[in-house]
């Protein structure tokens, strides 16, 4: 048993595990800044968010722990079951759930609330390495595409009847997961060319990006030898690009709720609205922009401390940061997030089985996706979607389902050379 | 695409993502310095804290101007909720809806961040009960001012008021004023503006998302302590003030009252006046277009500014530079014969007297008596020729204080009217004589005294040839060694030697004892020199004058008395004058029919 115990923890990579020790440490000296409250000055006190916060840490290294004394074979095989609870819990919540801000998204259990979406991902990426290891799915045959697809709709679906759009959005990230288990490249442009069109249209008209198109189409055609051959190949580009166009406005005016499209066109700079939706990410800007290169300063920020900022201790952690620390701090977050997606990577590619590659891809993906859209927002480049900032914003269910997430893969690299023996 | 490359590929794309973020946040953190103006506008609130002005006392220290505490209410437009509740706003204020949308859209334009005047002077009674509410506003403030107030009611015409600075005075202030500032307009308060006004003080205050003051920015490194104005002890006597304004009602004119061994100015009336509280705070504009349009201009500052014909009380003047020239002396006697004839024109006497000695011809007030006096001194003045002699004569006249300022300190004074000799050169050619200009003789022509001057005049007889120049303020500040403007310390001889002013003052008690104020100018046993006059007025009645002081030794108080359109200067002019001096030196009077009669008259 000693000695078990010793050679578990000897191949754990301590390198990851310092980084998450350090963006949690991070996010509870920010929480402490951005809910300061002069009455309880003390970081530990525990009516307080920063006090709670403690707790959740201090549970999630105690969760950590545990995760990685336990046998790393066992979680390909609950797989099937953890996205079984989760869609369970998911569905669930839709009927016992408290709502909250127009989402019912919680479970509220004494004072806690548990978010069942936070643990629906941990769920679905399991099970996608889970389906894929098992059936060892080339992803290129329409057979696995439709499957992991459904993987992947269940819970979104779920997600979206809570009305909480930005947990949803996060399985968009899995693309990036299929795209190393084999996908086409050609979706990865897709995707990013029907975001540019997506983008275009709503900032101009749908009519001056259509023949903005047929005339690009033309050209490519009129510049081609081969005219016929060109003009098809091009139709399968300018074809879908027309039909999300005018899907896009479609789209806007009728699945969105009012507030998304308020959010998206302050975003856009259609209007400007500094008091209605446009507030938040105004002050969340006002807060980092006031940071300057060197930051305020420790509990110095002004917007931080007389509450300018919504949300600021969850959703919008980051303006604490970029308000107290400025331009220095943005790039510190932003470069301990890079070295763990880089290290979240390279452990995956160093697994030994699918499962474990798909996992860590899946971890890398959900963990950048939640900074690309936290970040994102607060700096005003992406309509407001709240969603936490892994690791940093304040809340339990997040601070947990990141540790599980985060903790399997590092058990499951561990234990990748006892695999091959 | 080996697996090593599509890893690459998605580093590269999460890491180009961030890469952006970088360059955005480099733009937004250190380029762009827009937001710390932002934030400094959310949470940094300026505080002007306003000095007290400084506080008008009277000579015997009763408070003639004192502060009043109200509430300006601002607004911040930026910090104006969508969701408030405007119907109970207005209800609170008084204000009906469209005002309300007026105000927020000027404070609009004015500034979205900074704070602007949504409603102004709201007295504490009123405040009150908005404050109570106000916390539910979020974007509204108040900020405590202060107010003139005048407990005395009276000496509107002395005090001045005060109101908010306009943009002229912000631009030439140099950076002193700011709007919103009060500086004085007229009177005291626009004289010593700079003793009264203080220095403002400012405090820089942290305020949260709900506007509630949280703390003082950086430990108020950059706050200023508001400075107090100083205080002015006035010359005058309120209660002198009042009573003679009181005696004053229903009459056009004025009065001025000076204490000639200083030149502090004791009483100060223009008549018609008016209470100076009407012009302080909200209702002050419509205030002002009343009395600005009141037929008997109540703003029209007499004693400054209206000139009368100095009509007989020119008289001792002429004596005293007749002496002093050599040419006359208390035995010169000219004819009266009830006329001074010179071609086809008469200068009518109001009675028919024997040749009159010096003494007797103030007395008597005889006319003719000083046209002879007038055409000695301009034409026969040995060696100089009647221009010359005019000149000369003008110069003593001049010193007098006649037809220059006196530099009384609160403005609009007017110089009054004494024509040089070129005046009338220009008129009659170079040569021309006594003959020709001889209405100045009698005070009449083209002479204009102000009543101030007329005051002034009787300091000077009654000091035997000297004079401090008129003031209102005794003292600036309370402080050791406070004390008058220099310009008021200088004591100003007006050339005429002390012997040749016994004649003239025993005259001038005649004047009181047995001649034309004897009926309503007289006291008992107090030596009084006064001089009756009739300033003819080509629009109406004639105008009585009526000055004097007393007593005749080392006076204590000089009075000139100006009472429109009222005829005879004995007849209102005196018992005015007679029953201040009983006030001012006995403390009232005993002839209180005299003084039931002066009040109840009206002479509008």
């Amino acid at each position: 048993m000693q000695r078990q115990e010793k050679t578990i923890f000897q191949y754990i990579d301590k390198w990851t595990i310092l980084l998450y020790f350090i963006l949690t440490l991070i996010g509870w000296v920010a929480i402490y800044s951005a809910v300061y409250n002069e009455e309880h000055k003390s970081i530990f006190d525990l009516s307080q968010n920063y006090g709670k916060q403690l707790l959740w840490m201090g549970s999630s290294y105690l969760l950590l722990t545990i995760i990685l004394a336990l046998d790393f074979r066992i979680f390909e095989g609950i797989s099937p079951i953890v996205y079984g609870v989760t869609l369970l819990l998911g569905a669930g919540v839709l009927f016992l759930g408290r709502e909250v801000n127009g989402a019912r998204a919680w479970f509220e259990i004494g004072s806690f609330r548990l978010q069942p979406a936070e643990f629906m991902k941990l769920g679905t990426v399991m099970m996608v390495a889970y389906y894929l290891s098992n059936t060892d799915a080339a992803i290129s045959k329409l057979k696995a595409k439709l499957v992991v697809g459904m993987l992947l709709a269940i819970p979104v679906a779920l997600i979206f009847l809570q009305h909480d759009t930005g947990s949803a959005l996060v399985y968009a990230s899995f693309i990036f997961v299929l795209y190393r288990e084999g996908l086409s490249v050609n979706y990865l442009v897709f995707g990013g060319l029907s975001i540019l069109v997506v983008v275009l249209t709503l900032l101009l008209d749908e009519w001056a990006v259509s023949i903005s198109i047929a005339i690009l189409l033309a050209l490519y055609v009129a510049l081609s030898r081969k005219k016929m051959k060109a003009f098809w190949r091009g139709m399968l580009v300018a074809g879908p690009a027309i039909a999300v166009i005018f899907s896009v406005n479609y789209a806007f005016e009728n699945i969105l709720e009012e507030h998304q499209r308020q959010r998206i066109n302050v975003l856009l700079g259609k209007v400007e609205d500094y008091k209605g939706a446009g507030y938040n990410v105004h002050q969340s800007l006002i807060a980092i922009g006031s940071g300057g290169f060197f930051g305020k300063g420790f509990l110095q920020g002004t917007q931080t401390k007389f509450d300018f900022v919504p949300e600021q201790s969850t959703d919008f952690i980051f303006c604490t940061i970029g308000e107290e620390y400025g331009f220095l701090g943005s790039i510190a977050v932003l470069a301990l997030y890079s070295l763990l997606l880089i290290r979240i990577l390279n452990l995956a590619e160093r697994q030994t089985t699918r499962f474990g590659r798909v996992y860590g891809y899946g971890v890398a993906s959900i963990l950048f996706f939640h900074v690309f859209v936290n970040i994102g927002m607060a700096i005003g480049l992406l309509p407001v979607i709240g969603i936490p900032l892994p690791f940093i914003s304040y809340g339990g269910s997040s601070m947990l389902s990141f540790t599980i997430l985060f903790g399997i893969l590092i058990r499951l690299d561990s234990g990748r050379k006892l695999v091959l023996r | 695409m080996n697996p090593s490359n599509r890893q690459n590929l998605v580093i590269f794309i999460m890491l180009g993502i961030f890469a952006i973020f970088l360059l955005r946040l480099f733009y937004v953190q250190v380029i762009d310095d827009s937001y710390t103006l932002w934030a400094d506008q959310n949470a940094i609130r300026k505080v002007t804290i306003y000095p007290a002005r400084g506080i008008l006392y009277d000579r015997n220290r009763e408070r003639v101007v004192v502060n009043r505490p109200i509430y300006d209410l601002m607004v911040i437009p930026r910090q104006l909720e969508k969701g408030m509740d405007t119907t109970s706003f207005c209800k609170l204020l008084g204000i009906d809806k469209t005002t309300f949308v007026e105000r927020v859209n000027k404070a609009k334009n004015h500034s979205r961040f900074k704070p602007s005047l949504f409603q102004a002077q709201i007295s504490v009674e009123e405040f009150a009960a908005i404050q109570e509410r106000l916390h539910e506003f979020t974007g509204f403030y108040p900020e405590a001012r202060t107010v003139r107030s005048y407990p005395y009611q009276s000496s509107a015409h002395v005090l001045g008021y005060i109101g908010e600075v306009n943009q002229r005075q912000i631009e030439k202030s140099a950076g002193y004023y700011q709007m919103g500032d009060y500086i004085g307009i007229g009177g005291i308060e626009l004289a010593y503006e700079e003793f009264l006004r203080g220095k403002r003080g400012v405090k820089y205050q942290y305020v949260d998302v709900h506007n509630r003051i949280v703390g003082s920015y950086k430990e108020g490194e950059f706050d200023s302590l508001a400075v107090s104005g100083e205080d002015l002890i006035l010359s005058l006597d309120i209660e002198l003030q009042n009573y003679a304004e009181s005696l004053m009602v229903n009459k056009k004119g004025s009065v001025v009252a000076i204490e000639p061994s200083t030149g502090e100015i004791l009483a100060f009336v223009s008549a018609p006046y008016y209470d100076p509280n009407l012009l302080v705070g909200s209702v002050r504009g419509k205030n002002y277009k009343i009395l600005a349009n009141d037929e008997n201009k109540p703003m029209f500052n007499r004693p400054l500014q209206a000139q009368y014909p100095p009509g007989s009380i020119f008289k001792p003047i002429q004596a005293l530079i007749g002496q002093q020239l050599g040419l006359m002396g208390p035995d010169t006697r000219f004819p009266c014969h009830g006329g001074y004839r010179m071609g086809g024109h008469t200068v009518k006497c109001t009675h028919v007297h024997d040749r009159l000695n010096l003494e007797e011809s103030i007395q008597f007030s005889c006319n003719p008596y000083y046209c002879w006096a007038f055409k000695t001194m301009v034409d026969n003045n040995p060696g100089k020729s009647s221009p010359e002699g005019y000149g000369i004569w003008r110069d003593y006249i001049a010193a007098f204080n006649i037809g220059s300022k006196t530099g009384i300190d609160i403005p609009n004074e007017v110089k009054g009217i004494l024509p040089s000799v070129n005046y009338y050169n220009k008129i009659h050619g170079k040569r021309w004589y006594a003959n020709n200009i001889i209405s100045l003789a009698i005070g009449q022509g083209e002479l204009g005294i102000t009543p101030l001057q007329m005051a002034n005049v009787m300091a000077i007889i009654g000091n035997r040839g000297w004079y401090y120049r008129p003031h209102l303020v005794k003292q600036i500040g309370d402080g050791q060694g406070a004390t008058v403007k220099a310009e008021y310390r200088e004591k100003i001889s007006v050339g005429i030697d002390d012997q040749y002013f016994d004649v003239v003052l025993e005259g001038m008690q005649k004047v009181v004892d047995a001649g034309t104020a004897r009926l309503y100018g007289k006291l008992d046993s107090m030596a009084i020199c006064g001089k009756t006059g009739t300033a003819q007025n080509p629009h109406g009645k004639d105008h009585a004058v009526y000055v004097c002081f007393a007593p005749r030794e080392n006076p204590r108080i000089a009075i000139a008395v100006i009472v429109e359109n009222s005829g005879y200067g004995g007849v209102w002019g005196a018992p005015i004058a007679s029953l201040m001096i009983e006030k001012y030196l006995r403390g009232g009077t005993k002839r209180k029919d005299l003084e039931k009669r002066i009040l109840e008259a009206k002479l509008l």
